[in-house]
């Protein structure tokens, strides 16, 4: 099975400023991709690199098989698109630009549309101007998810939106990724909607690729944070290689320790005696902080 | 109130280079006309012989309004007499540029959580325009002055430059408070413009006549600066009149400001169909849906434009028969029809470059798709560049044949006497320049995006040339610049291919390289 999208080694500079310096993003057929980083970081620039709309400096994209400038059209015929800002021509009414998006692209399933409008709550009679952020957003995401097509790439699809509808998107992308044959690129910063959706993601940041995974595979890397409540005195808890950030009031016991250092730190508190335990898997929050703390380190 | 003081310094830094260049480039361009005039006109005599037969010809008054006396001084202002269109255009602009134009794009709601009160942006564009306008005034008193014109005389010519900004950034004021697009209310306040300028006409040149629609003027800013008649009675009193409409527009969209909702405009948001009819499935079709409002509105402007032209070409030969003076005169010039004939080409020439206008401003569309991120929505389905361009370059090139058909036609129904043929042939032969105008904008979008609007220097240019290179005597060469001294002079003139074929050939040329430039280039840029 070939990648849905394969771009090696992307340099892309606008005058004096890089972009992206070398960056790798690899998303197979069939999955939800999560393309996390902080604002700036490069991830438009790469979706508009995938598109077609700019061309890289250096390095090497295949967009479904294909040449993503050369062959754009032919290769937008089966993708949609959501930008992150997303306007609407003023005098247009919602469900006509629904349409016509959809149109251009080739056709779209009026019956989808309409369970769409109905399930984000869209008034389609309204003309482009007079919808809020959140409602260009959802346009946008109707029209693109209305779209029988491979690949959706979706550029921080849920700011604006409210978080009833931001529900509403986890689900719908949820179904999408059920049916399976769809490809999907979602590029964020909200942690916890890539942490629900996502098979594996990459992370980025100054335009480099800096962590690309599964969260399993990612979590190997993290630490777990533990609470306990002990009968007895630590001794020697907090000295125990991997465990961090060790914090002891009365006989409450607070630390974070390394994945692979989680086992003789549970031996040792069953030895001390545990009244109560509580484990906190690593967050996806947690694992972007560490990450940016170690590249500034 | 407060924040005014630091959001009039926004204004003027962000339009540093605009502001001055139409507050001084305008202001001086009276001062030019002196030397010219003299030149041309050096005696008394011949200066009354020019005034009498200009005063009385429907189609001078019509573009530069009424003239009463014949010193150099009132001869060189009323030559003017066009400015306060375009001093009253950038005011306008100016206006609803800082208002309405922010607030449809955001840009107020992240002034206003600061510090600043209700009315400051309102009144922050309102005070910079009315100080622009100002110191155009003032730099067209000092640069007469320094021709050596009377001092009272060029303070009621700056005064009436001067007072038609005031008058107009109200306008424009009430324009940006009636709908939530900047692009309505630019159209709203250059149609009050319109209606303005047509009421002047009216009135004017029905003094000519009977008199008895003469009071249309009266209802007109424009009317009422051009009765200061600088140089001459240098009146006083319709200054009043321009202050209190002036404070009163003002005022009225302050109150306008208070009634509405933030971001919302006076006149309601309509709903609309909630799903696209079978036709609007083509980029084609999305074209027509962006450029129809535009095409529509310059074909009716460009109607009316016809009729006015018309009408007065029938004027021009009355009074050429009542006259016998005129007669001779016209006689000398190559008999009346020679002079009707001319007059025809002299305004084919005019619509023409404001065809070339509007040749610019659809080409431009391309790059406001481009920066609203229209475009983007539109190329990442199955269109290609070139078809996206190509649906709106379709509009900017046929666009403007539509509307000088329009105008030879108008022109000629309302000249029956004339032959239609010639004279709609006038107004086409023009296109071929008109497309060499529109490729410099398409040259522009292609390979230097972000100066797109660039672009409208070029008929700026020939506007300058048109107006003052014949008073000026300017060389050959500047005069061959404009595509528009290549057109044809019909009727009257011989019509020739050569040049015809050679601009169309420039301009495809030009249009094809700023295609290949966009082909290459980042989107958006």
């Amino acid at each position: 099975m070939t990648e849905a999208i394969d771009a090696t080694g992307l340099v892309k500079r606008f005058g004096k400023v890089t972009a992206l310096d070398g960056l790798e993003l690899h998303v197979e057929t069939g999955e939800v991709h999560g393309f996390l980083g902080p604002n700036g970081a490069g991830k438009t620039t790469t979706i508009r690199i995938l598109l077609g709309l700019m061309r890289s400096h250096r390095g090497s994209v295949r967009l479904l098989g294909g040449d993503p400038w050369a062959e754009a059209t032919a290769l937008h015929r089966r993708l949609a698109y959501v930008p992150g800002d997303v306007t609407l021509w003023p005098n247009l009414t919602g469900g006509e630009v629904i349409d016509l998006l959809g149109r251009l692209r080739g056709g779209l399933d009026p019956k989808r549309k309409a369970e769409l409008l109905d399930r984000f709550e869209l008034d389609p009679r309204k003309k482009g101007r007079t919808y809020s952020k959140g409602n260009r957003q959802k346009v946008a995401l109707i029209a693109a998810l209305s779209s029988d097509v491979e690949l959706l790439i979706l550029d921080e699809p849920t700011s604006g939106l409210d978080p009833l509808m931001e529900e509403v998107f986890r689900e719908v992308i949820g179904e999408e990724k059920r049916r399976g044959d769809r490809t999907v690129l979602l590029s964020s910063h909200i942690l916890a909607e890539v942490e629900a959706l996502c098979d594996r993601l990459t992370i980025i940041r100054e335009g480099r690729t800096v962590e690309t995974g599964t969260l399993a595979d990612m979590r190997h890397l993290t630490r777990t944070t533990i609470q306990a409540e002990l009968s007895g005195p630590p001794d020697g808890l907090a000295t125990l290689a991997g465990v961090h950030d060790f914090q002891l009031d009365h006989d409450r016991v607070r630390f974070d320790v390394d994945t692979d250092a989680l086992e003789p730190a549970l031996r040792k508190l069953v030895t001390v005696g545990v009244r109560s335990l509580v484990s906190q898997p690593p967050s996806l929050e947690e694992l972007f902080l560490r990450q940016y703390q170690k590249d500034e380190r | 109130m407060t924040g005014v003081g630091s959001l009039v310094r926004l204004i003027l830094r962000r339009d540093r280079v605009i502001l001055p260049l139409w507050a001084v480039l305008l202001g001086l361009v009276p001062a030019g006309y002196v030397a010219s005039f003299e030149g041309l006109f050096p005696t008394v005599a011949e200066r009354l012989d020019y005034a009498r037969v200009s005063a009385t010809n429907a189609g001078f008054v019509t573009l530069y309004g009424p003239l009463e006396g014949s010193s150099l001084g009132e001869l060189v202002a009323w030559r003017a007499g066009f400015l306060p269109v375009l001093v009253a255009l950038c005011a306008v602009l100016t206006v609803v540029r800082h208002t309405r134009a922010d607030e449809e794009s955001g840009r107020t709601e992240l002034v206003g959580a600061a510090a600043v009160g209700r009315h400051a942006q309102l009144a922050a564009a309102l005070l910079t325009t009315a100080g622009a306008s100002l110191v155009l005034g003032a730099v067209l008193t000092a640069a007469m002055v320094g021709q050596g014109m009377p001092v009272e005389g060029s303070l009621a010519f700056g005064a009436e430059m001067a007072l038609t900004g005031w008058a107009f950034a109200g306008v424009g004021a009430i324009a940006a408070q009636l709908t939530s697009s900047a692009r309505s209310a630019r159209s709203i306040g250059l149609l009050a413009l319109g209606v303005a300028f047509v009421l002047r006409v009216g009135g004017d040149t029905s003094a000519l006549s009977d008199g008895a629609l003469s009071w249309l003027s009266w209802l007109s800013p424009i009317g009422w600066v051009q009765h200061l008649f600088p140089y001459g009675a240098n009146n006083w009193w319709p200054a009043v009149l321009a202050i209190v409409f002036s404070a009163g527009t003002s005022a009225v969209a302050a109150v306008l400001l208070t009634r509405r909702d933030f971001g919302a405009g006076l006149l309601p948001a309509r709903l609309g169909p909630a799903s696209a009819s079978a036709g609007l499935s083509t980029p084609f079709a999305l074209a027509w849906r962006l450029h129809r409002g535009l095409l529509l509105g310059w074909t009716i402007g460009f109607a009316l434009l016809g009729l006015i032209f018309g009408g007065v070409g029938g004027s021009v030969l009355d009074i050429a028969s009542e006259n016998q003076g005129l007669s001779d005169i016209f006689a000398r010039l190559g008999g009346s029809e020679a002079l009707v004939d001319s007059y025809f080409a002299g305004t084919a020439g005019i619509l023409g470059l404001i065809a070339a206008c509007y040749a610019v401003q659809a080409t431009l569309r391309l790059r406001d798709e481009e920066q609203s991120g229209h475009a983007e929505a539109v190329l990442t389905t199955a269109v290609s560049r070139y078809t996206w361009a190509g649906t709106h370059l379709l509009f900017a090139l046929l666009g403007p044949a539509v509307v000088l058909a329009a105008a030879g036609l108008a022109t000629g129904l309302a000249y029956p006497q004339g032959d239609l043929g010639t004279i709609l042939a006038g107004t086409l032969v023009q296109l071929p320049a008109v497309w060499v105008l529109a490729a410099l904008a398409v040259l522009a979008f292609g390979l230097l995006p972000r100066l797109s609007a660039v672009a409208w220097a070029a008929p700026a240019l020939c506007l300058l040339i048109l107006l003052v290179g014949q008073t000026l005597q300017l060389d050959q060469w500047i005069l061959d610049l404009s595509p528009f001294t290549h057109v044809p002079h019909l009727p009257g003139g011989d019509i020739s291919a050569t040049p015809l074929v050679t601009l169309t050939v420039v301009a495809a040329a030009l249009t094809a390289a700023g295609i290949a430039g966009l082909r290459r280039r980042n989107i958006p840029d």
